[in-house]
Order: C-alpha cells, then structure tokens, then sequence
C-alpha cells in the first residue's frame, strides 16, 4: 500500500499562538495612525522576513494590524512597521 | 529678591540638540595645541618642570601657587591646554583598527574608489537618501548590506585593479595576499596612504561622514597632549612625586618617538627602524587602551603595577561613565546600623542626637520663625538642637564652630538669612536600604530624633526595604529645599508604598509577634476582663465609649475579636480563608470548627480569627489593602500605628515562648511515624528489586535508572508529607511552634515536622545524593547500593539529632542552598542593571500609550489594558466579589 501524501502547505498563522496579522490598506494605516496621534517612524518593525509578514504578503513600508488574546485585556492590538530585511 | 539666592536662573545660551562624535584631523590636533613636545624629560635638577617636556607650564597648572603660562590663571581656573607631539611615523589608532579594516577590504587598493559598479553606487545613495535622518537605523541595516557587497569585489569596477585579500591580524597589523599566496605588510604608512585615496563621495555608503571623520585620521600622525589637569601629580610627604599613569605612558612614546627621529634621520639600519616604530605603535596603542587581547601590558617601571591609561579611565563599574557621572558621592547623608522600634510611627526613623547635629536643612529666616532660629544659633554646632552655618544674603558662609559670640550673631539674623540647623523631629529625610530593587527600597520617612547610636524603623517597614536587624546598615539622606522635601512627602512617604506595584497587594502589614499577637487575640477562647481591656484599648489610643461586654455574669468579659472588630471601620466586610485553615475536603464556612473561615460584616469580626491571611505583609486583598481602598494611606497608617502596638501589649500580657517542650509528642505520635518510615522503607526496597528483576515500566521519556530514581523520591517525599499528617493529629493550636507556623507568622509546618521526627531526603541538584565515590557517596555504603540510608534519607530529626552521616548529607543540601543564594544574586543583580537601562525610559503619555524616550510606541495601552497594578486587587482591576456583596446587601 502506497500512502498518499497531500503535500499541505503549513501557514504559521493556523497556529493556536500566532495572533491575527492584518495588513492595513495605506488609506486605514494614515487614519489610524493620525487618530493616534503618530508617525511611522514611532512604531515598532517587524522584518519583511518575518513568517507571519511573509504570510500575509506585507511588504516594506505596510503597517500591520496585530490582534492578540490577552489574559488581562481580553483583546489587545499592536501595530508593527514591515521593514526591509 | 530673597529666593534669588536658592534657585538661580540661568539664560539659556545654548540648546544642545544632538551630540556629534567626530575623528580629531592633524590639523586640528595642532590647532587646539599651545605646545609641542619634544623632550620626554618633565623636570629639571631644580623640579621646575621643563618647557617643551610633559608637564610644560603651558599646558596648565595644578600647583597651587602657580599661574597658567597661556592664561594667566590660577589652578582654580584654568581649563588646561592641549599639547601635540609630531609622530616620527605614522602608527594606527587601535580603536580604530576594525573601520580601518573593513575600508581597506570594500575600497581599491589602486584609486580608493568604493568596489562597486556606478549604478550600484547611485541605486545605494538614493535608498540612503530615501531614509534620511527619520530612517537612520533602516539605513545603518543597508550600509551594513553594502560593506558586505563591496568586499567580495576582486576586481575594482572602476579602475579594472585586481584587489588582494586584506587580513587583519589582531590587534593592529594589516597583511596583503597576493594571487601567488606571497604575504606582504601594509606599514600604517601603507594602510594612511590607501585610506588618503578614497574620494569623499563614496564614504557616506559606507557609513562615514568625512567632514567629520576622514579615514586617514585614523592613522595617527600627530597625537595630542592632555593638559596636566587630566593627569595630575601628585606630592607625597617625603616630597617625593609620583607622576599619574597617563604622563608615564606619554613619557614613554615622547621617548621612543625621539629614537625613531633620530635613528631615521641618521640613516640607521631599516631593522632598527622597524623595531622602533613597532615599539612607538605598542606605546601608543597602550596608551589608549591597556586592557587590547594579544598584547602585553604596559607595566609600571619596574614595579608590577599595571597602567590605568585612557580606555581604563572610561570603563566598568569604577570608570568615568558608572563611577563619576551615573553615580557619585554625596553630602548630607548617614549610615548605621538600624535596629527596631516599635513604638515609632511606620512614617518615622530614629535618628541619632550625633547624626542629627551633622545632617542639617537650610531654613530661610522670616518673621515667623526667627525668634526659632535665633535659639538654634544661641545653641551652635555643639548642642542639640542648634545650627551648624548660616548663609548670610550675600552668599557668604559663616560657620558657628568658629563664632565666639553666637548671641551677638543671633541678633543680626533677619530674613534673607540663611540657617543651617540641626535636624528636628518632622523633617522629611529619605531612607535606603541595598540593594535597592525596587522602588520601596528608598522611602521618605519623618525623623525622630533619639538617643543612642543606631537608626530606629517601625517593624512592618522591614518586607519593603528587605531588612532585618542581624547587623544591617542603611542610609539616610536629608533633602535641601522645599521642593524635594515636598515631593519626597507626598510621593516617597513610607504610607504611600504600602500597596506595592510588584503585585496588587499591600507590601506592608503584620509580620511575625504581629500575626501570632493577633491570632491569639481574635481566636474564640481568648476573653479578657475589663481592665486587661481598657489597658489594650488605652495602648491603640482608643477614645471611643467601652462596648457591651459579651459576658456579662459572673465577671464582665470582652472578646478579643470584639476588642480588634472596634478599629475596624464600618466599611471594611469581607470574607477570607485564614492561614490556619486545614483545606477539609467540604468547608463548612461560617460553621468552620476551627475558626478557620474569617467572615467581617460592617467592620465586625463574625467569625474566624486574624492572622496572616487577613493581615500580614505581602498578603493581597487583606484588611491593610481595603482600609486603602475604603478610606485612605492615612487610615491604613492609623490602624497599623495602634492596632498593632495594642497587639505586642498584647502579647506581652500573653507571654509567649517556643521552648524544646514544643517538640515532644507521645510515644503513640513516635511509633506511628517510625511505622510510616518502615513503610515507606519498604517501599523503596521493593522498587529496587522490581528494577534489579527488570520489571519495572520505564516512564515515558525516562530510562531504567531515571524511573527508579524518580519513583523512590516519590514514595520518599511521601514519608514527609504523611509525617507530617501524622503530627498535625498531635500536635495543634495549643503549641508555640504550631501556632507560628499555621498562622503564617514564621517557619512552616515541614520545619516542625524536620525538629520533632525527621529531615527526610536531602538532595543536590534536585535528585538524591549521588556524588562522592565511586557508586556510592560515602565509604560507609556498598558501591551501588541504592537504599533511603545511602542516598541522603535522613531518619532523625533536629530534636534528637543527626547521626554523622546523615549529618553530612544535611551538610551536602546547605551547602548547595549557600551557593545557589550566592550564584542566584549576582546573576539576578546583572539582570536587573541591563533590565534598567534598557528600560529606564519607557513611560506612560497622557494619551495612555506607553512610549520611549523617542517617543516611539512600545504599547498602545500600558499592560494592554490600563490597569495600575497598584490600583488592582492581585492583579484585577476590580474586586468583584466585594462589588457583588455590597450590592447584594444594598438591595436587601
């Protein structure tokens, strides 16, 4: 007996740890950012590299939306700037 | 204007906006220089120094007595001058070695152009310029990406020279292969050369800005000379003088560079040359950095001392940055030893009459308090309470030791005058404990002035500082104006650091006689007669009416939870678990046997008794914590101030000893526990001739050995554990011992259970004790023998004693605790510097986003959900159990 094997492509994002990743259109990214009251450069970076931004497909330049689970907030946001490397 | 005199106001010249590091060219080396040095003599027969030698006049003084040759100042003002000394040849600046390395490989070696094709050249400086200041680290990324492309060119793109391998060999000597393998040196000569080629244009893709660092300045030419300020003399009493490292070391290469110079210019043999060239390089290396891996040491003439130069001034714990700038000396502080009072507010500090004639408070003269002033200057230096100086409103300094008539001076007191007294009871003072970990680790305390020679602190401040009185020291700094002390009030004051913001919960509460006082007070038996009442009563400050005693027949009797329910507040109801609670399978709650099950309605103990669960330090959500949250820091002050000195009344009245009489149980107690023992003894025996037949199943992920081991530890720990059951049955409340340990007040029940029957297992590294001998530990056993007996199982007890043995293995255990407590600190200890300066920025904006210095995001909320842990209960923003209560009785 031959076993098929499905090649099934693994997305790190299926994981039970790895939060949400959402790449904001430019537009929403300027509105957020203004309504915070801040500057690109002010964020946090996440390498273009990194398997949740190859994931997503963010490029240089994207911001991205992180939703994350949390034990005391119940739901919390972070915001990452995609940087070349 | 009076106030002129505390807080000048300084024009603002000059706004520093950033701070630029550049390389020092030649030209600027001899434009800053006054002088330059050219005899590596410093003093002539006379001991004046000699002009063009090291300690030239002109390049400042630090004689007193002497004046400046270039500014005509005295030592106190004169800034110092810089000197030069022309390099006979050229050397490389050692902390410079790995730029200079990595420029060699990425530009030619034949026109110095960078090694990379013209469109890359244009497509790099425009994603460079792209970035611009905002991007800076974006671009330090990208330049990285292009040293690393430009060294891997051999063939230069502009030029079309074949380029060579560089190598480095540490520390400062650079080497060329060529393509048939023949190794050629680059002299720094060689390597300044090279560096001369490469255009401006090309440097800033490699990250260098040449207006400020061109790369040949990092081959030394000409090396400046520091003023005499910088490495000063120093005159011992013999009239001997001892020249500081740095002077040693210039004497050094002004030395050998005289040798080189001449030896050059007399046509000396090329070996010679080399020699003392290398020499000079080593010198001059030395001299910036005397620590470089790979080469010898600069050794003081003779002795064995080793050079402090340049790079040794700078670094580590002792060096400029740590030592002199992060952290310095101060005045107007103390130090001694502490000990108790528990009479002292928890707001207060002892001080010593000695102390507090030295520490003094400027105080500004005014009509009000002159009359005050008056007297303490009447009184001087020597008798407390006095003053030590007065500042007149000139600024001039007047010290009372030395003022024969003090009244007459007194007299002349008006306001602008100020008064340095002694310090008095109130004042605010900041008091330190180390190593300070936290933020309760420095609080502002009120002084009280006391006799004898120690620091006095309440009890219940000793969790925060981490203190007790086996000799420990602390610090006591008194702040110097009206702003400090202020702030040290309202934000440092002990009362406001009772909630810590380590977890949500108080950091300060009932330590040990505090918890057994209150236990004993607040169980059930405890009645007290009317006098024994009032006395208690009398001790918190208590003015309230007497209430109705609960027995009133034959003799009037108060209970003590009744005594300890009237200084709680009618808003503080709660329900708790006490700390001697036995965890029974069903609770029975209100109805608890033991008075385990605390429940308070309306400031009223119901049922339960008081112990650490309910009150002590470091407990979260207890008495402390809901008097902060109800009322105020000023309740919870109060109550800690009387309630508990009416509990160490208490307990005096009580009496309470734990003597060896504690430790005996019925001989029923010791046989039942020698047949645990036996029991499991057996156990292990049979584990071990399960194994030794191969039968036993390996856990999973462990082999043979590791299950035996891990199930004998398992049925041995057990031993303890049912032991301690055991003595639970015969020994309870009615036992010191027992009664420190259940209520939480000191030691728990092992450390009983360890005095009355036995250790149990000793264990290194978390496992049996295996190290020693061959197979065994001890030459007493049987190589492998794999018994309770020899492998650290301890059958007896503090009480009776160990036999050698077993004494040994309770050696081995202590030992391993030392070691790791000593380990754990100095590893925690760097941890928490690089956590710090890491940190030491981050804080919250008025927004509620949590920012950098930059102000750069790090969180969008702090904690993600703006909860102050100060503010929360354990963690939780609100206590929903109390909320649910409260409305629970509102409605009904």
């Amino acid at each position: 007996m031959v076993e098929v094997m499905t090649k099934r492509k693994f997305t790190v994002l299926d994981h039970e740890l790895v939060p949400e990743h959402i790449v904001l259109p430019p537009k929403d990214a300027n509105r957020l950012l203004k309504t915070l009251g801040l500057n690109k450069s002010q964020l946090p970076w996440i390498l273009a590299s990194d398997p949740a931004a190859v994931a997503i497909g963010a490029k240089p330049g994207d911001v991205i939306l992180i939703l994350r689970k949390s034990r005391t907030a119940g739901k919390s946001i972070a915001l990452r700037l995609v940087v070349p490397g | 204007m009076g106030l002129a005199s505390i807080s000048r106001e300084y024009e603002t010249v000059k706004v520093i906006k950033g701070i630029k590091f550049g390389i020092l060219s030649p030209d600027t080396i001899r434009r800053y220089a006054i002088a330059t040095i050219v005899t590596s003599e410093t003093y002539d027969e006379d001991g004046m120094p000699i002009s063009g030698g090291l300690m030239d006049r002109r390049l400042g003084t630090v004689e007193p007595g002497v004046r400046c040759e270039t500014c005509g100042n005295p030592p106190q003002t004169c800034p110092g001058h810089f000197g030069y000394i022309e390099l006979a040849r050229p050397v490389i600046h050692v902390e410079f070695v790995g730029l200079i390395y990595m420029l060699l490989r990425t530009t030619c070696r034949e026109c110095g152009r960078i090694l990379l094709s013209p469109e890359r050249i244009e497509y790099y400086k425009k994603r460079i310029e792209k970035y611009g200041e905002e991007w800076k680290l974006i671009s330090f990324k990208l330049i990285e990406k292009i040293r690393k492309e430009a060294s891997k060119v051999t063939e230069c793109p502009h030029c079309h020279a074949p380029q060579y391998k560089v190598r480095l060999e540490k520390p400062y000597s650079f080497y060329e292969e060529l393509e048939d393998g023949t190794i050629i040196r680059l002299t720094p000569k060689d390597v300044r050369e090279r560096l001369e080629r490469i255009p401006n244009e090309d440097l800033p893709l490699l990250g260098i800005d040449p207006e400020y660092a061109r790369p040949e300045w990092m081959v030394l030419m000409v090396l400046p000379i520091p003023p005499v300020q910088v490495r000063p003399s120093i005159t011992l009493e013999t009239g001997m003088r001892a020249e500081d490292d740095l002077t040693h070391k210039l004497v050094d290469i002004v030395r050998i560079n005289e040798r080189l110079r001449i030896s050059i210019e007399s046509g000396a043999p090329q070996l010679l040359i080399d020699d003392l060239w290398g020499l000079l390089q080593y010198h001059v290396a030395t001299y910036f950095d005397n620590e470089i891996p790979g080469v010898p040491v600069a050794k003081h003439r003779a002795g064995s001392r080793v050079l402090r130069t340049l790079a040794q001034r700078l670094k580590g714990k002792e060096g400029r940055f740590r030592g002199n700038l992060s952290g310095k000396r101060v005045d107007f502080s103390a130090r001694t030893v502490i000990s108790p009072d528990p009479n002292l507010s928890i707001n207060e500090v002892g001080v010593p009459i000695e102390v507090a004639k030295v520490l003094t408070v400027p105080e500004h003269v005014n009509e009000w308090n002159i009359e005050k002033l008056k007297k303490l200057v009447i009184n001087g230096p020597f008798e407390y309470p006095g003053a030590n100086y007065i500042i007149k409103p000139d600024g001039s300094r007047i010290d009372l030791r030395f003022v024969r008539d003090r009244e007459a001076l007194a007299e002349t007191l008006a306001p602008g005058y100020i008064v340095e007294r002694h310090l008095i009871d109130g004042d605010i003072v900041l008091f330190n404990r180390q190593p300070s970990l936290h933020r309760m680790s420095i609080m502002a305390h009120k002084v009280k002035v006391l006799p004898y020679k120690t620091f006095r602190l309440n009890l219940v401040v000793c969790p925060p500082y981490n203190a007790d009185f086996d000799g420990d020291e602390m610090n006591l700094h008194a702040p110097q104006n009206e702003e400090a002390r202020a702030e040290a009030k309202v934000l440092m004051l002990v009362q406001e650091h009772i909630l810590s913001p380590r977890y949500g919960g108080p950091i300060i509460g009932a330590i040990h006689d505090y918890i057994t006082a209150a236990f004993l007070l607040t169980k059930k038996t405890t009645l007290l007669t009317k006098s024994r009442t009032t006395s208690l009563l009398i001790e918190a400050g208590y003015k309230g009416p007497l209430p109705e005693p609960v027995i009133k027949w034959p003799i009037e009797l108060w209970s003590g939870k009744q005594i300890f329910s009237l200084f709680l507040p009618k808003a503080i109801s709660f329900t708790k678990q006490a700390s001697i609670c036995l965890k029974c399978p069903i609770c029975l709650g209100m109805e608890c046997p033991y008075d385990a099950y605390l429940v308070v309605e309306d400031g009223e103990i119901l049922t339960g008794v008081i112990d650490k669960n309910s009150i002590g330090a470091e407990k979260p959500e207890n008495i402390v914590q809901y008097l902060i949250r109800a009322y105020s820091t000023d309740a919870a002050r109060e109550f800690m101030d009387s309630v508990f000195r009416m509990l160490i009344k208490f307990l005096d009245q009580h009496g309470f000893t734990m003597g060896i009489d504690n430790l005996d149980i019925p001989e029923e107690a010791h046989r039942r526990i020698r047949e645990i023992v036996k029991e499991g003894e057996k156990k292990v025996n049979e584990l071990i001739k399960i194994a030794k037949r191969g039968e036993l199943e390996p856990l999973p992920g462990k082999t043979l050995e590791e299950t035996l081991e891990a199930r004998i530890m398992e049925a041995l720990s057990l031993v303890l554990e049912r032991v301690g059951n055991v003595l639970s049955e015969y020994i309870g409340l009615d036992n010191e011992a027992m009664i420190m340990a259940r209520t939480g007040a000191r030691a728990k029940k092992v450390n009983v259970t360890q005095m009355t029957s036995l250790l149990g297992q000793q264990s290194v590294k978390g496992e049996r004790i295996r190290r020693g001998y061959i197979d065994r530990v001890l030459p007493h056993f049987k190589r492998g023998d794999l018994r309770a007996k020899a492998r650290g199982f301890v059958y007896n007890g503090f009480g009776k004693g160990l036999n050698p043995i077993e004494f040994f293995f309770h050696a081995m255990a202590g030992r391993e605790g030392l070691v790791d407590t000593a380990v754990r600190t100095a590893q925690s200890g760097y941890m928490q510097r690089r956590l710090i300066n890491a940190l030491q920025d981050i804080h919250v904006e008025y927004d509620g986003t949590v920012r950098t210095a930059q102000r750069s995001i790090v969180q969008l909320k702090y904690g993600d959900d703006s909860v102050d842990p100060v503010k929360s209960f354990h963690g939780k923003p609100v206590d929903l159990d109390m909320i649910i209560r409260r409305t629970l009785k509102g409605g009904g």
